[in-house]
């Protein structure tokens, strides 16, 4: 029953629908969840989401909300509750500095890591990965500095920055099965290595996170589609 | 206490100009800092920005804020008591962020490739740069600004890319009038405001910068 008349449209290996289902489950909403399949979207995808014709959608009513940090962003406008489970700081340059690093993650973290994983050739994979490494050298300090030793980057509860960069842990795992290597370096993220556990035990995200053996089947689907665009794609 | 608020900046940067506009809208007092991005990069930038070493950076009371549509929410934000920036409706705000960050992802990008690409890949960007303003052309619809009645957060994020359309027209070869004419309309709207007229560097300056910069990536 969705009391709130809310559809989400997205898909259980999207890390950014998965913010969305996050930040419901935050805020202890129902919702119609409806799994899209890319390569044959639906009517209402299209429809909803004309101008990238992408997942996540979330559908409130009448309105529908695209791009999954506004998407965030709204779910927590609109239901503000209770201080409790509030996501993003109240406090103007608190919330600039969490805008800003959901949108460096959106920026550096998520194209080394999907450049990397996807690269037909290893100097590429090397090079993204390095990539990967130092944004990961960058976030185990403003994790630091932002957590004050409370455990998220939001400090005592999860927020913005947490679910953002969470939602990419299970892609993170499908990387730790391609490539052998674990997905935070002990020595240089323990930060990160903590806060992985705590978040992905976290009430709130527990159930969304894709099953990392169910992922890894997905991306190799996709890293097989890849290639064979790659070499189908006219010279 | 006076608030403190710097703005650290390039007098070509559409980026920059978006705050500026912000910063006016509000009638804030500020000092203007000019970093010159053919020199090597002041100290104050790289304290301010070390992430990304870019301009604009907003520091207000010595804590920077970079990231131009972030910096502007942050003004409208701590100086709320005047000149709504953003719809306070929470459904009119996403709608907002959206566009601002659809403006955002495709204008500076797309538009470039019209002045450092030639062949296909300048072709490619010209299509694509008319389809963005044709899609911004039907989101305006009817009204008078992407605000509604007034200026909001597209109107600001966009209406600065107008100084770039005599440097898109020229080296793309399109008519951006002829295109999209709403859009011209509407950016003559916005430059009668003094707010938008003061922030914004002259055409002809940025056309003139674009091809010393050609002249120098050896383009021609």
């Amino acid at each position: 029953m969705a009391t709130n008349d809310l559809k989400l449209l997205g898909g259980w290996f999207s890390p950014f629908a998965c913010r969305v289902q996050i930040a419901l489950s935050i805020k202890g909403l129902d919702y119609e969840n409806i799994v899209e399949n890319l390569n044959s979207k639906s009517d209402l995808l299209l429809q909803s989401n004309p101008t990238y014709k992408k997942i996540p959608v979330l559908i409130h009513g009448d309105k529908t909300i695209c791009e999954s940090a506004i998407i965030v962003q709204y779910i927590d406008e609109v239901w503000k509750n209770n201080a409790t489970s509030s996501i993003l700081p109240s406090n103007a340059y608190a919330k600039a500095i969490a805008r800003f690093w959901v949108s460096y993650i959106d920026d550096k973290f998520f194209n080394s890591l999907r450049y990397g994983l996807f690269a037909q050739d290893d100097e590429s994979k090397k090079k993204y990965f390095d990539e990967l490494e130092e944004v990961l050298l960058k976030l185990e300090e403003v994790f630091n500095k932002l957590s004050e030793g409370k455990g998220f980057f939001g400090g005592e509860k999860i927020g913005f920055i947490d679910i953002a960069l969470g939602c990419y842990l299970s892609w993170l795992k499908v990387k730790e099965k391609f490539t052998g290597t674990k997905m935070f370096d002990e020595a240089k993220n323990p930060g990160l290595v903590k806060w992985a556990e705590a978040f992905s035990a976290h009430p709130a995200v527990k159930g969304i996170l894709p099953e990392t053996d169910k992922l890894v089947e997905y991306a190799i689907a996709m890293a097989q589609g890849l290639a064979a665009a790659a070499t189908a794609a006219p010279k | 206490m006076a608030d403190e608020v710097i703005l650290l900046d390039f007098w070509l940067s559409p980026f920059g100009s978006r705050i500026r506009i912000a910063l006016a809208e509000k009638g804030i007092k500020y000092e203007y800092i000019e970093e010159d991005l053919r020199k090597n990069k002041s100290s104050l930038l790289l304290q301010m920005n070390p992430v990304h070493k870019k301009i604009p950076v907003l520091i207000h009371n010595g804590k920077p804020i970079a990231e131009s549509l972030i910096a502007v929410q942050y003004i409208d934000e701590v100086w709320n008591d005047k000149s709504p920036l953003l719809p306070s409706d929470p459904y009119e705000r996403s709608h907002a962020r959206f566009w601002a960050d659809y403006v955002d992802k495709k204008i500076y990008e797309v538009g470039r490739k019209l002045y450092t690409k030639k062949g296909e890949e300048q072709e490619a960007g010209k299509k694509e740069l008319i389809e963005v303003f044709k899609l911004l052309e039907q989101e305006l619809g009817d009204k008078t600004y992407f605000g509604g009645d007034k200026l909001g957060f597209v109107d600001i994020a966009f209406i600065p890319f107008y100084t770039w359309f005599k440097t898109y027209e020229t080296f793309g070869n399109i008519n951006i009038e002829k295109e999209c004419p709403k859009i011209l309309s509407w950016a003559k709207r916005c430059i009668k405001i003094e707010s938008v007229s003061k922030s914004l560097p002259d055409q002809d300056k940025v056309y003139d910068f674009i091809v010393e910069i050609r002249k120098k990536l050896g383009i021609e």
